[in-house]
């Protein structure tokens, strides 16, 4: 497939409840823009995401997902983070297996004061993703409805 | 210059930074004296590019290697290694500092640590 | 299926200038299960959340989607407002369509669309939430405070007073702990004892606080409100409740080589004996390791010559098993070793003293009544010269602390003004790497010392210390004069670091609560909430936590008792209904839950299942404690059956926010 002037990805971002979501609010509160095309999820912290989901998420035509939690050492649970870290360093090595583009994955720490933080993060992801185009390789077609 | 400091950090093994300047290591220095630069000013002088100077003293061949700063570092710098390093840095620019045997019997100086006397032996034989 | 209700917000024209709020609600009235969608200027208002009440009563909505504002700012609100017209609150969800949506986006288009996502997010969780109700659990209105320090005093005295009963457990004979030893305090010079001791009484005489000394804890059970302690207190053979403190059997007993640890060894003590004048309970100890009637079964005397007959030689160690509903770690600290470090010659003079030591030394009621004699020959010092930083701001590992002690700096400073203060012929020397007085009344104190006093401070360090005819022979480096220095010395002072006492990881590894590298507890938050542990219901109160001096102990000590007492005036604690749940037929009892919980919520119980044919298995499966448990989810992933989910935010639950984003 041609790569699409107007490609619009779909974003799906993870954020645990007690820095990144707030850090994402404290970006709208600042009207600091990012592109529509991410859609937060709320989670209590960034150890709560199974990789599974992202996965699901590929599975179901994400063109990229992303997790943000607090900064390591300030997990509002002493140590999510820490797990979070390592479940996701092992998942992007079986991507990187997979031949999933490493680009399309990515993992943050946005603290509650980083409005700023939090948008430039999504402006870059959203344009690197944007880059590499509709994410093929995963997607299910089964899951497609329309 | 610049290089130098790398060449003499990465042969030492000695992160400079590390020092928080409490002057133990000059403290516990049998060889004060003898020196124009003390050892928590090897490290200050690596850490600010300053090598030159510390390549052209003599002082570097009056540090006997006790270790006794070595030993004695809160902070783990390890000023003797560094020490070591310049003067391996100084025998490696080619040309430069090179002692013939027969000009040594000259220098001996029954002050002078026997270790540098030996080493500079070993060193300019050929 | 649900009957779910959509309430678009406007926020004025802070959602309604980028979002077309019309089409939102259309656009969601057409998801499965909504039978109900609106919108309304302003959702959170009293008008609005009538809006939402009526529509669950018209409609008997069992789910209510909100698109408005960040959950984090009226997400409770709405739950409330649902909880009044019968609907459980945690069926509520909310489409965060203003700081994630109307405010970052321009274009309406866009905004709307978004919103129309976000909110279609929020009906498929709608549709796999379940009513959640908040558990209780009773509070014990008891406190255990471990530590009998200044800290432990303080905490217990604050907790007293607000009308709770407080048990101190100290594991000496007698409480007061490290400030007990000292002379004077920085930077007002009033004596320790003077100050501490009535503060002791204060906490023996008061009828909220017991007081269990000689006594350390074995073992702790339970969560926030309701642990379960186990105390052994040690067999003093003395006769608590008979003792009259008189101490005549100090005086008799024959055993005079003791070394006294109250004087840090540098004097000696009886085999029975009380540890200073002060001591509270003012009750004597017997010291199994030294005392011959022990020992050998031959001697006797003091329980010849007590009056009260208080002796009892075969006194066991008692165990005291309590409930208590919150617990205050306050273990304190201790000097490190110098042993490490042979440069200072600390184990071959006697006149090479620590700081502490030279407390006693100074101390009117030390080994030498407060005259400053050499430990050595008795004799008057006249050169004395202090090394700061022993131990302190090392880069770890064997030859010390990476961490600064705090403390060092300005009881250092106390030393030496004290010092040229009594004995003006003196020369006292302090060699430092920095001069460290960030503290009301410190830094003035400080040059006090050097102006007033002619302390001779010195930028550099010791490099070596020999003892040589009865003199310290000193080498030193001054930095900034940029010269070596020969000093000859009569004392040698080392500012030892100081670390966590030895009794606080174990303690630790009892209450779950979390440690970092140097055994200093670790704060709930480090700057919100630094008298908590993160595990609910333990607190921390002093030198446990990290160095401190006096002042700042005892306001941590009253923070962590005002942070007791909000606990204890409470009877039931409500619990975050958002915890995790093992499916008790899923789940393997691999353990691998157990290990991630952060708060050490989850057990594992041998459990009876049916099994085929009218048979009976037994297998081990994880039981998540609801009162413990903080809902971050750890376990959730670790689980590798999938037995372990968590409410409020399940698996099935993300999975159909996912779905309905990438749709």
């Amino acid at each position: 497939m041609q790569v699409n002037e107007s490609f619009r990805p779909t974003i799906v971002a993870f954020c645990c409840n007690w820095c990144s979501y707030a850090g994402a609010d404290l970006a709208g509160t600042n009207r600091l823009q990012y592109p529509a095309d991410v859609k937060i999820i709320r989670i209590p912290c960034s150890c709560r995401l199974n990789p599974l989901f992202i996965l699901r998420a590929f599975q179901r035509g994400a063109d990229g997902v992303i997790l943000c939690g607090c900064h390591p050492g300030d997990c509002h649970y002493t140590t999510g983070n820490y797990y979070a870290r390592r479940r996701m360093t092992l998942l992007f090595s079986m991507l990187d297996y997979l031949g999933i583009e490493r680009e399309r994955t990515r993992v943050e720490w946005v603290s509650a004061a980083e409005g700023a933080k939090f948008a430039e993060t999504m402006n870059s992801f959203v344009e690197t993703v944007a880059r590499l185009g509709e994410n093929k390789r995963l997607e299910d077609l089964r899951c497609k409805s329309e | 210059m610049s290089d130098m400091v790398e060449i003499v950090k990465r042969i030492s093994g000695v992160n400079p930074r590390k020092c928080m300047k409490c002057g133990k290591c000059t403290a516990a220095c049998p060889a004060y004296d003898q020196m124009e630069y003390h050892p928590h000013q090897f490290v200050d002088m690596v850490e600010t590019g300053r090598l030159g100077e510390l390549m052209e003293s003599k002082g570097i061949y009056m540090c006997l290697s006790c270790f006794a700063c070595l030993e004695r570092c809160p902070r783990s710098v390890e000023p003797a290694k560094l020490i070591e390093a310049v003067r391996l840095a100084v025998i490696r620019q080619q040309d430069k500092n090179h002692l013939k045997p027969e000009q040594i019997p000259p220098l001996l100086d029954l002050d002078l640590p026997q270790q540098a006397i030996t080493s500079a032996f070993r060193k300019y034989r050929k | 299926m649900q009957k779910i209700g959509v309430f678009v917000c406007w926020c004025g024209s802070n959602i309604a200038a980028t979002v077309d709020v019309q089409a939102v609600s259309d656009a969601l009235a057409r998801e499965p299960g909504v039978v109900f969608s609106t919108n309304y200027q302003y959702m959170c208002s009293q008008a609005g959340q009538e809006m939402i009440q009526s529509a669950i009563r018209e409609h008997g909505l069992t789910g209510v989607v909100i698109c408005s504002c960040s959950p984090r700012m009226h997400e409770a609100t709405f739950r409330r407002a649902c909880e009044k017209a019968g609907l459980n609150p945690y069926m509520v969800e909310i489409a965060n369509i203003r700081e994630q949506c109307s405010w970052i986006h321009k274009d309406k288009a866009t905004g709307t669309e978004k919103a129309v996502i976000l909110g279609r997010a929020a009906v498929a969780k709608v549709h796999l939430n379940a009513p959640l109700t908040a558990g209780q659990s009773p509070v014990t209105k008891r406190a255990l405070v471990i530590g009998g320090g200044i800290a432990g005093i303080q905490t217990a005295l604050d907790i007293a007073e607000a009308g709770f009963p407080v048990d101190i457990v100290e594991k000496k004979p007698t409480i007061g702990g490290k400030m007990t030893q000292l002379d004077k305090t920085f930077p007002t010079l009033d004596c320790a004892a003077c100050i501490l001791t009535p503060k002791m009484v204060d906490a023996a005489q008061h009828e909220n606080i017991n007081i269990i000394s000689y006594a350390e804890v074995e073992e702790v059970k339970g969560f926030v409100g309701n642990f379960s302690v186990k105390i052994r207190k040690k067999a003093r053979f003395v006769d608590e409740a008979k003792c009259t403190g008189c101490g005549l059997c100090t005086e008799k007993c024959p055993q005079k080589k003791v070394p006294n640890e109250f004087n840090l060894g540098l004097d000696q003590r009886r085999a029975i004996y009380i540890p200073f004048a002060q001591a509270v309970p003012k009750v004597a100890a017997i010291d199994p390791d030294y005392c011959t009637m022990l020992k050998t079964g031959k001697c006797g005397v003091c329980s010849k010559v007590c009056t009260a007959g208080a002796i009892d030689y075969k006194q066991q160690d008692e165990i005291i098993e309590r409930e208590y509903g919150a617990i205050v770690a306050a273990t304190g600290f201790e000097p490190i070793s110098m042993e490490k470090f042979g440069e200072f010659a600390y184990a071959q003079s006697p006149d090479v003293v620590t700081s502490l030591e030279f407390e006693r030394l100074m101390n009117a009621a030390g080994p030498t009544g407060g005259t400053l004699l050499r430990p050595s020959d008795g004799k008057h010092p006249h050169t004395l010269v202090f090394v700061q930083c022993v131990g302190s701001r090392c880069d770890g590992g064997e030859k010390g602390k990476p961490y600064c002690s705090k403390i060092c700096c300005m009881y250092t400073a106390k030393h030496a003004m004290l010092t040229r203060e009594k004995y003006p012929d003196t020369e006292v020397y302090v060699f430092y790497i920095d001069v460290r007085t960030p503290g009301k009344n410190f830094d003035e104190f400080y040059r006090r010392a050097v102006e007033d006093y002619g302390v001779h401070y010195v930028k550099g360090m010791v490099g070596k210390v020999s003892p040589e005819n009865g003199k310290l022979k000193v080498q030193a480096s001054d930095l900034l004069g940029g010269r070596q220095m020969h000093i000859e010395a009569d004392m040698v002072i080392l500012a030892a670091a100081i670390e966590p006492d030895r009794s606080a990881r174990p303690l630790a590894t009892m209450l779950t609560a979390s440690m970092d590298t140097n055994d200093f507890f670790t704060e709930a938050h480090p700057k919100l909430r630094p008298v908590e542990s993160p595990t609910a219901g333990v607190f921390l109160s002093g030198v446990c936590q990290g160095p401190k001096d006096i002042p700042e102990t005892v306001a941590q000590a009253g923070a962590a008792a005002a942070k007791v007492i909000g606990l204890l005036a409470r009877d039931y604690l409500t619990c975050n209904p958002c915890v995790a749940e093992s499916s008790e037929l899923m789940c393997n009892g691999c353990s691998a839950c157990e290990k991630v919980c952060p708060y050490g919520a989850i057990t594992y119980i041998d459990k009876e299942f049916r099994g085929p044919n009218r048979t009976t298995l037994v297998r081990r499966v994880a039981q998540v404690n609801p009162a413990v448990c903080q809902g971050c989810g750890a376990c959730t992933v670790a689980c590798p059956s999938g037995a372990m989910d968590l409410k409020g935010f399940s698996n099935a639950q993300i999975l159909s926010e996912v779905d309905a984003i990438c749709k």
